[in-house]
């Protein structure tokens, strides 16, 4: 039969079309959720949003006053816990990937990672209560929080830092070690250099999971208004800040203030880790990225 | 003539699959060894062998020995004998970063540490690959922004800047254009001598262009070893004319 049916024949450059224009709603989709969220929590707390807001002591429990204790709090804890998982995680990964072959041990450390990252923060958080907060008596303190927010990323940061080490190319790895480079040289040299990129990624996800935390922080850092002058001060984070401001109705605009400052901070470290990251990968010209 | 490497009764496993053996052979000290031979016939394992970059390979399993200057080469620490016998790859892999620090990456690891000591190390041997007039205005530029042709010279450089007394080639001309692999070649007669050179080839003519001795290689067997005279005029193997001929392989 010679009989067309021209609408109903797909040609492959009509469908590639077609193709594109529903990954192109998918896409638009997204952005517009991710907006619109933006845009609503923005409107509804960017009038409260000033100096004073943000440089101001909180009064009368948040309801009037500024945030400037909770963001104080939100540093000391994102920068406690970074500190503490960066190194025990990126030190594990080069063990997993360097140092052990491929068997049922690395395989259980693996599968262990994993779980652990799919582990609901409250748990992490009554976790941190039970060991740092009652057991080794540290009270609810910022050195409480952060370490228990180091537990919970540092599975995030493994697998990161694994797959960043593993995508070295081995060939270079081969030139270290033909040019008379030991193991560790090698590591320190070529192999970590070239994973930056990577692990970053790994560490921008991290910061921003502790920034948004609460359920985690609420248990081990507490919920002090007053400005922490030691780690073993309790503090309050900004998301604990909103939590307990919208949670006791205390007041929503001033919650909506502080959960604009919170996105804002969010956004400004991804802008600051891809800038970083553009910086290295052109200085060093590899293939990272 | 001194003997720089001799291999012994040297055999090579992955899991219970030979992949060379039973390999005797001697190289000379300040001369071109040229290995030939079709893939898979072990010649790029001899190379690892020499230098140990096998050692620990999953499964592998070794026989015979071989020597540097007469001395087991089991008996150096690896980053010792690895200095004393550089090697360059099929690939030319440049690492990321400057052309100067592909260069003196090396000598670092050995400690060296001085800037007017590696500003000069990096210039006699960027020199040595018949580099250095093409990048002397650019060290600090990315080394991945140079030709295919232009990096292999630039590993042969980064091999050389460790002072090696053995310089192991695997296909280095593999993927160059004529005119690179011409220049490469020029590099190596002058390279000669200074250095002894090993110089895995599937490149027949390039063989018999530049070689002082060739060894074929088949399936980790040495099928013969002679001069190109020899092998390119009256092998003694049918094999071996075979595969000059291109008959095999």
């Amino acid at each position: 039969m010679k009989t067309n049916l021209p609408i109903l024949r797909f040609q492959p450059i009509d469908f590639q079309r077609l193709v594109k224009i529903g990954l192109w709603i998918m896409t638009m989709i997204t952005l517009l959720v991710l907006f619109f969220i933006i845009i609503f929590v923005v409107s509804k707390g960017i009038r409260v949003v000033n100096s004073e807001f943000l440089f101001g002591l909180p009064e009368r429990m948040g309801k009037e006053g500024g945030i400037l204790p909770t963001i104080i709090g939100t540093i000391y804890l994102t920068v406690l816990a970074i500190i503490i998982a960066t190194p025990l995680g990126v030190g594990s990964a080069i063990y997993l990937t360097e140092y052990t072959k491929e068997n049922i041990f690395t395989k259980i450390i693996r599968f262990g990672a994993d779980c652990l990252a799919g582990i609901p923060s409250i748990i992490f958080g009554l976790f941190g209560f039970i060991l740092f907060v009652i057991k080794f008596g540290l009270g609810w303190s910022i050195i409480s929080g952060g370490l228990t927010l180091a537990f919970m990323i540092l599975p995030t940061i493994i697998r990161t830092s694994e797959e960043a080490i593993r995508a070295v190319p081995l060939s270079y790895r081969e030139v270290s070690t033909a040019l008379g480079g030991s193991k560790w040289q090698t590591i320190s040299q070529v192999v970590l250099p070239n994973a930056v990129p990577g692990i970053l990624t790994g560490v921008i996800l991290s910061i921003g999971r502790c920034i948004a935390e609460t359920a985690c922080v609420i248990f081990t850092a507490g919920s002090s208004l007053r400005i922490p002058t030691s780690l073993f001060d309790s503090s309050r984070t900004m998301a604990v800040h909103f939590y307990i401001l919208t949670r006791e109705g205390i007041s929503m605009e001033r919650a909506y203030g502080t959960a604009v400052i919170l996105i804002i901070s969010i956004i400004l470290v991804n802008f600051l880790a891809y800038w970083i990251m553009y910086r290295f990968i052109r200085r060093k010209g590899g293939h990272g990225g | 003539m001194a003997v720089k490497i001799r291999v012994e009764n040297y055999s090579f496993y992955f899991g219970a699959k030979p992949v060379l053996k039973n390999i005797n052979l001697a190289i000379n000290a300040k001369e071109i060894f040229s290995i030939i031979g079709p893939a898979h016939s072990g010649k790029t394992t001899l190379l690892r062998s020499i230098n140990r970059m096998n050692d620990g390979a999953e499964n592998s399993r070794r026989q015979g020995l071989i020597y540097l200057d007469g001395r087991d080469i089991h008996t150096f620490e690896k980053d010792v004998l690895r200095r004393r016998v550089g090697m360059i790859f099929a690939t030319p892999v440049s690492l990321p970063g400057t052309i100067f620090n592909n260069v003196a990456y090396g000598p670092k690891l050995k400690g060296i540490k001085s800037r007017g000591k590696l500003r000069e190390l990096v210039e006699k041997s960027l020199r040595a690959a018949y580099l250095w007039d093409e990048v002397k205005d650019r060290l600090s530029d990315l080394a991945l922004r140079l030709s295919g042709g232009q990096q292999q010279r630039l590993c042969i450089a980064r091999a050389l800047a460790v002072e090696p007394e053995v310089l192991m080639m695997d296909e280095p001309c593999s993927g160059l254009d004529p005119i690179s692999m011409a220049k490469i070649e020029t590099a190596l007669r002058q390279l000669k001598n200074e250095y002894t050179i090993i110089l895995v080839t599937n490149n027949t003519k390039q063989a018999a262009r530049i070689a002082d001795w060739i060894a074929f290689f088949l399936s980790g067997e040495l099928i013969e070893l002679g001069t190109p005279e020899m092998l390119f005029t009256k092998p003694k193997d049918k094999r071996t004319d075979d595969y000059i001929a291109g008959r095999i392989g």
